[in-house]
């Protein structure tokens, strides 16, 4: 493996972009902003320096439009990374990735393929109020034929963005904007984390916690604050939602007994409910305690300084509430 | 266009005698522009079709037999016969697939167009849409986008009077949907989608154009559906004066009448064409109904790459 040095979360990502357009030609990326202004986060900075407004294109602000186009260029040839500034607005390519990109491939049997990326920031917090803080990473993990990953530290960003890039079908890449700044180490030149690996981030034997994207991070400073009260958390990070790596899962929560999953979007339907029922439903009987599961508040998300902070789980809450799981007082 | 009239009269038959699961769509009486515009085109140019797309399919140089399958839903058609006829595709002719989203094939083709620009070769990609997808905002997203980034493609609004079951109309604002093109500066033009060569006339310099380099064209083709939104709708909505006198204009009819009159062809050689197609047709129907249902273990085939 190639020496790691430390790399921001928003580095890291742009070094895979680097990689993977100069490894291949038919990788084009496509968004708002994305080019001359090197992107609203300074995401894409560089990359049009590099290859030019033929593969680093600016649309409108059509997403609809302009994510169909990137599905037919994806159908004949070109590789696009299509990026929507802000992953509320997902809601706005719906009908191209639901009814066209996750079903192309499916429908022609085989004759196209739709190797696109669409790469999103999300995440609650800066006080941008309801329309620009939401993690939907819920809506395309229900759609067949869609792949959805979401790294958490900037080496998984890295390896993730290059296995996106790569694969052959639609994936769906979230990128919490608040880990942006996080320095960690990251390997140098080519590196690829493949698309469905989960990862023990932290090994304990007392309770798993399965924590997605930046909540990962709620969960290891949980696991902290866990340790100095006797508790031993294991956190493990699925990386990938679609597809889904259950084995690593199971095989933890069957060694810890207990489990806790936290994710950091809407509670009501999501991705907690589908992990939890997943891990019920495989290490039942290794179960000493019911599968716990935190999330976002079921409220559109203020963009109220005293109110935005109780959105989301804190290790804090997270560390009394596994506290009590593994004491049985839940 | 005989190749397509009858096929569609077969598919009319067969799905009102319940051999075809779910909807069909039929174009009989829209065949000229199906015919008009692919009679243009190369087997490396695209098209996006839609849901009435049976004829784009067939002009395209759909293979008769799988098509009809697929529409049957025999594991021999295009989409192992799991698509049926709103979901046909045919990479190896250039079909980027028929749609049950109204205009959802549109951006699809300027996808196509902006890959063969960036190969810098010589191919088009042609979307072919309805006069329902005229009040889709997608078609106006991607007009904007092809008109900026000169991308080589072609926007056919095959104009048959009829959103579903609503007259355009009820339904349309403006004096004339031909400014909606314009409003992009992409040249555009109404054509007469009764007659064939019209349509080729109209389309031909648009696609030199956008060969060229010279950006996007948008028809459209004035046409008529001689049957319902799908088989089995009463069509209550119709005027039978109307529809009487868009009959009168009908394409195959119509080139019929010049080809006779321009010595081009004898009545006997059309008489013996139609006679081939006919026999084309049934051969491929035969194959199609013979051919295999999906077996279970197709469920879950393909759903990656």
């Amino acid at each position: 493996m190639p020496d790691p040095r430390p790399l921001t979360y928003r580095a890291a990502v742009l070094e895979a972009l680097f990689g993977e357009m100069r490894l291949d030609n038919s990788v084009i990326l496509m968004g708002e902003d994305i080019g001359a202004a090197g992107g609203v986060f300074k995401q894409t900075e560089g990359l049009f320096a590099e290859f030019g407004g033929d593969r680093v294109i600016d649309t409108p602000i059509s997403e609809s439009g302009a994510f169909g186009i990137a599905v037919g260029a994806a159908m004949t040839g070109q590789r696009p990374v299509f990026e929507v500034m802000f992953g509320d607005f997902i809601t706005l390519i719906m009908d191209q990735l639901v009814n066209q990109a996750a079903k192309i491939h499916y429908m022609s049997a085989g004759q196209f393929n739709v190797p696109l990326v669409v790469r999103t920031a999300v995440g609650v917090g800066g006080n941008l109020g309801p329309q620009h803080s939401q993690s939907l990473h819920a809506w395309p993990v229900h759609i067949p034929g869609l792949k959805v990953v979401m790294p958490s530290t900037p080496a998984d960003a890295k390896g993730l963005m290059a296995a996106a890039i790569r694969d052959n079908s639609p994936v769906i890449f979230f990128e919490d904007r608040m880990l942006y700044n996080l320095r960690d180490a990251v390997p140098d030149g080519d590196f690829v984390v493949p698309i469905g690996s989960a990862e023990v981030k932290r090994a304990g034997y007392d309770v798993t916690v399965i924590a997605t994207g930046r909540m990962v991070h709620v969960a290891m400073a949980a696991a902290d604050l866990l340790a100095k009260e006797e508790i031993s958390a294991e956190v493990v990070d699925p990386r990938s939602l679609v597809p889904l790596d259950l084995d690593t899962l199971v095989a933890s929560v069957k060694k810890t007994a207990r489990a806790v999953v936290v994710d950091g979007g809407y509670r009501q339907y999501g991705v907690t409910g589908e992990l939890a029922a997943s891990v019920a439903e495989h290490a039942f009987d290794w179960l000493d305690a019911p599968v716990l599961r935190m999330g976002g508040a079921d409220v559109p998300i203020p963009f109220s300084k005293t109110l935005e902070p109780l959105v989301l789980p804190d290790a804090q809450r997270l560390a009394r509430d596994a506290a009590a799981l593994v004491r049985g007082q839940r | 266009m005989q190749l397509i009239r009858a096929f569609e009269e077969q598919v009319r038959n067969l799905s009102s005698g319940g051999a075809v699961p779910g909807l069909v769509h039929l174009c009989a009486g829209q065949e000229a522009v199906a015919v008009g515009i692919c009679s243009l085109l190369g087997l490396d140019d695209m098209i996006a079709s839609n849901h009435r797309g049976h004829g784009h399919c067939l002009a395209k140089g759909a293979d008769v037999a799988r098509l009809m399958a697929e529409i049957l839903g025999r594991r021999i058609g295009y989409s192992l016969g799991r698509g049926g006829s709103l979901h046909i595709f045919d990479a190896a002719n250039g079909n980027l697939g028929t749609t049950g989203i109204v205009g959802g094939g549109i951006p699809l083709a300027a996808g196509a167009a902006l890959s063969a620009k960036r190969r810098g070769c010589r191919q088009v990609a042609v979307a072919f849409f309805g006069d329902g997808a005229l009040n889709q905002g997608l078609l106006f997203e991607v007009m904007n986008m092809a008109a900026i980034w000169r991308l080589p493609a072609l926007f056919v609004c095959e104009n048959n009077g009829f959103g579903e079951f609503t007259a355009i109309e009820d339904v349309t604002a403006g004096p004339d949907p031909i400014a909606r093109g314009r409003a992009f500066g992409i040249p555009s033009e109404t054509v007469d989608g009764m007659d064939v060569l019209a349509v080729r006339a109209a389309a031909l310099p648009a696609l030199e154009r956008a060969r060229d380099g010279g950006g996007p064209g948008f028809l459209i083709c004035n046409t008529y559906r001689y049957g319902g939104h799908h088989v089995g709708d009463k069509q209550d909505y119709k005027d039978d004066a109307d529809a009487k006198a868009w009959h009168l204009k009908d394409p195959i009819e119509r080139l019929g009448r010049r080809l006779l009159d321009s010595g081009l062809a004898s009545a006997a050689a059309i008489a013996t064409l139609k006679r081939e197609i006919d026999e084309e047709l049934r051969t491929a129907v035969e194959l199609a109904k013979a051919a295999p249902a999906p077996a279970a273990n197709d469920l879950g085939v393909h759903l990656y790459a």
